[in-house]
């Protein structure tokens, strides 16, 4: 309060170079806010250990779009989950949620021979209605959500049933809805889908950067920026490169190439989610809630009306999985959303990031978790053929993601940070 | 019933006569008051179970009173819930600082009330508002408004905290004993930004165990005693002693309840 005018504004940092945040990022890491890097780690040596296992079976370029398919349901389920996760709650039912959505759809378009946009709303709906009974059972009665969700998993599985009825399994026969998951982009296609993700990115980042400059506030530099569309330049440049090959067996019965269409589809739902959550007043309310519940009704923040709206994400999310299922299997059976799928998602999440105690992670974390888990699923039959060992990796994989996040939490809060 | 110090004549931004709070059975206010000057800290101290929660509770409006007459700038108003106090510019900062570890600074300074251009959040906005309400209290601890909340000391959450309340123009900030948890040198920056906050033309109420606290930044001290108001008065007119005197025993001298009705109180 005394005469150091000159002192700088509180927030003024004038090294932004790319050194300065390279070692403010470690600083964040040692203080235990590791964030999605566990799962970037896991992912790369995962697939260096069964590349260098099985280099002809895992490591082509045709296992490679598998992977992307096989992983896609259940990234669409954990993104939503992201949304439940980040209020500190949990969705049993997502697994079955999809599946019944699936069997609406299927219902609709098999037996009753209505048209696939209709049938599609109608998915969305159920899961729509699903997560909206959820939602006003949590925060409305305050019922842990855990029990309602469990309660919802065992109902709608016995939903899922009666509405498939006596058949067993419904057929899916919509090219369109098939093409998701069974087509892919043309080689040209993919590379402009390329330039449109890098641009966009490149794009937002430099506005961002623009806006801050203007209004006087501290930017990262140029190099940070370079750096960061590079990193996700290169790796999907290659990825795109690697997807434009030929990968059928026999390409003159029918050439097969190009990056799948499930990845902008889940792309474009990657974009609208983050920005919901990360520059919307909805989003900041959702990371408040989770973080301290009763702050966020202090700050006049409607808490049920936020949780409510995640639970509705959240059961969207996964009735668009189930279109995914529908579209993966050609049809929609009792099991389909059942097994281990409503597990693999939380794991999913959490191996992502995402805090099993609110307040932490984001929908990006949800796809990189999903694909650790997909590497797992789809490389280790190919070097056993035991399932058990498969359960028993995963299993071990889910443990340790939720240790590190224990750990990295313990460390913040012994660090003070 | 009370000596009330009238204080140089300058009428009180809040003023509270003859409040009083029941939970069930228990009479937790008795004809309670306070006075709070703009551009004055004033202490509300008190033993445990005094009432002093409850007063401050029922200024924000987060109980309302049975009866009484509440003040602000001169005018009766009837608070009934916190959105009432809040129009009325007054703010609370309570002792568990409602801060989300999770988010940062900015983040935390304008949660519930965020600038918006479009369905998109203002960041830039926020962010220089919020190191501009820093600079004016001349806050230099932070390193960055950008940092995480759970990255921060006590004294300085207690700092955000206090800058989220100042934020809205409010008048006048209520701050549930801000120094509990902080050592000394903390207390000590906390202390600074309070009596800077008086500086800038708010009416501060600083509820305390602290008589350090109180000597060092009160200019008017009101002490509850069993749900009563002992006094209110000047800092410069009594001692710690007497302080102390009146938190204990609801008289000190001639200050105070007359002993008759201090001595019932308790019986």
């Amino acid at each position: 309060m005394t005469v150091t005018a000159a002192a700088p504004a509180p927030d003024i940092e004038d090294d932004n170079s790319v050194g300065s945040v390279f070692r403010a990022y470690l600083n964040r890491l040692r203080g235990g806010d590791v964030g999605s890097l566990p799962a970037l780690l896991g992912f790369v040596a995962l697939v260096i250990l069964f590349a260098a296992m099985r280099p002809d079976t895992f490591a082509s370029s045709r296992n490679a779009a598998n992977l992307l398919t096989q992983s896609a349901p259940v990234i669409f389920i954990a993104m939503g989950l992201v949304f439940i996760l980040l209020l500190g709650e949990i969705d049993l039912g997502a697994g079955y949620t999809a599946g019944t959505s699936a069997a609406v759809m299927g219902v609709l378009m098999t037996n009753h021979g209505i048209a696939w946009p209709l049938a599609v709303v109608a998915c969305v709906a159920t899961g729509v209605v699903v997560g909206l009974l959820v939602g006003l059972l949590v925060a409305r009665l305050d019922i842990p959500s855990f029990v309602v969700t469990l309660a919802f998993f065992l109902g709608l599985q016995g939903v899922l049933l009666l509405v498939i009825g006596e058949g067993g399994t419904l057929s899916i026969t919509s090219p369109t809805i098939l093409a998701i998951m069974n087509n892919n982009l043309s080689p040209m296609l993919g590379w402009l889908f390329f330039a449109v993700v890098v641009l966009g990115f490149a794009g937002s980042l430099f506005w961002s950067t623009a806006t801050r400059r203007r209004a006087g506030l501290p930017v990262a530099s140029s190099g940070v920026m370079i750096a960061k569309v590079l990193a996700l330049a290169i790796p999907l440049g290659i990825a795109t490169y690697l997807l434009n090959l030929e990968r059928a067996v026999n390409p003159l019965i029918k050439s097969l190439r190009g990056i799948p269409i499930v990845v902008p589809f889940t792309l474009v739902f990657l974009v609208v989610l983050s920005f919901l959550l990360g520059r919307t007043a909805f989003g900041r309310h959702v990371y408040a809630v989770g973080g301290n519940t009763e702050a966020a009704r202090r700050a006049g923040i409607n808490v049920p009306a936020i949780k409510i709206m995640c639970f509705i994400i959240g059961s969207s999310m996964a009735a668009i999985a189930g279109i995914l299922f529908a579209s993966r299997d050609n049809s929609v059976s009792p099991t389909t959303g059942g097994a281990s799928t409503l597990l693999y998602a939380v794991g999913a999440a959490v191996i992502g990031g995402t805090s099993l105690f609110g307040g932490k992670g984001r929908v990006a974390d949800a796809i990189l978790g999903g694909l650790v888990i997909a590497v797992i699923d789809n490389g280790l039959p190919l070097i056993t053929q035991k399932s058990g060992i498969q359960f028993i990796v995963t299993g071990l994989v889910l443990l340790l993601a939720a240790s590190v996040d224990a750990i990295s939490r313990r460390r913040s809060a012994a660090t003070g940070r | 019933m009370t000596d009330r110090a009238t204080d140089s004549g300058v009428a009180p931004l809040l003023s509270l006569r003859g409040m009083n709070k029941s939970f069930g059975a228990v009479h937790v206010l008795k004809d309670a008051g306070i006075d709070a000057w703009a551009g004055k800290v004033t202490a509300l101290v008190g033993d445990n179970g005094a009432g002093k929660s409850t007063m401050v509770k029922g200024i924000a409006g987060i109980y309302s009173f049975d009866d009484g007459d509440y003040r602000f700038d001169g005018r009766t108003v009837h608070v009934t819930n916190p959105k009432q106090s809040a129009a009325l510019g007054i703010e609370v900062v309570y002792q568990d600082l409602a801060l989300c570890d999770n988010l940062d600074v900015v983040q935390n300074m304008f949660l519930g009330r965020e600038m918006r251009a479009g369905i998109t959040l203002d960041e830039t906005s926020m962010e220089r508002r919020a190191a501009e309400t820093l600079a004016g209290l001349s806050v230099r601890t932070l390193k960055s408004v950008r940092q995480k909340v759970s990255s921060l000391s006590g004294g300085q959450r207690q700092t955000v905290a206090i800058a989220k309340s100042v934020l809205w123009n409010s008048k006048v900030v209520i701050l549930d004993e801000p120094t509990a948890a902080l050592g000394v040198a903390q207390t000590e920056q906390v202390l600074n930004l309070v009596r800077r906050l008086a500086d800038n033309g708010l009416a501060v109420i600083l509820i305390t165990h602290n008589m350090n606290d109180v000597v060092r930044v009160a200019d008017s001290i009101c002490a509850l005693y069993l749900g009563r108001t002992a006094a209110q008065v000047d800092a410069g007119t009594v001692n710690t002693t007497q302080i102390v005197e009146l938190i204990t025993a609801g008289y000190s001298g001639d200050i105070g309840l007359p002993p008759n009705i201090a001595k019932e109180a308790v019986a």
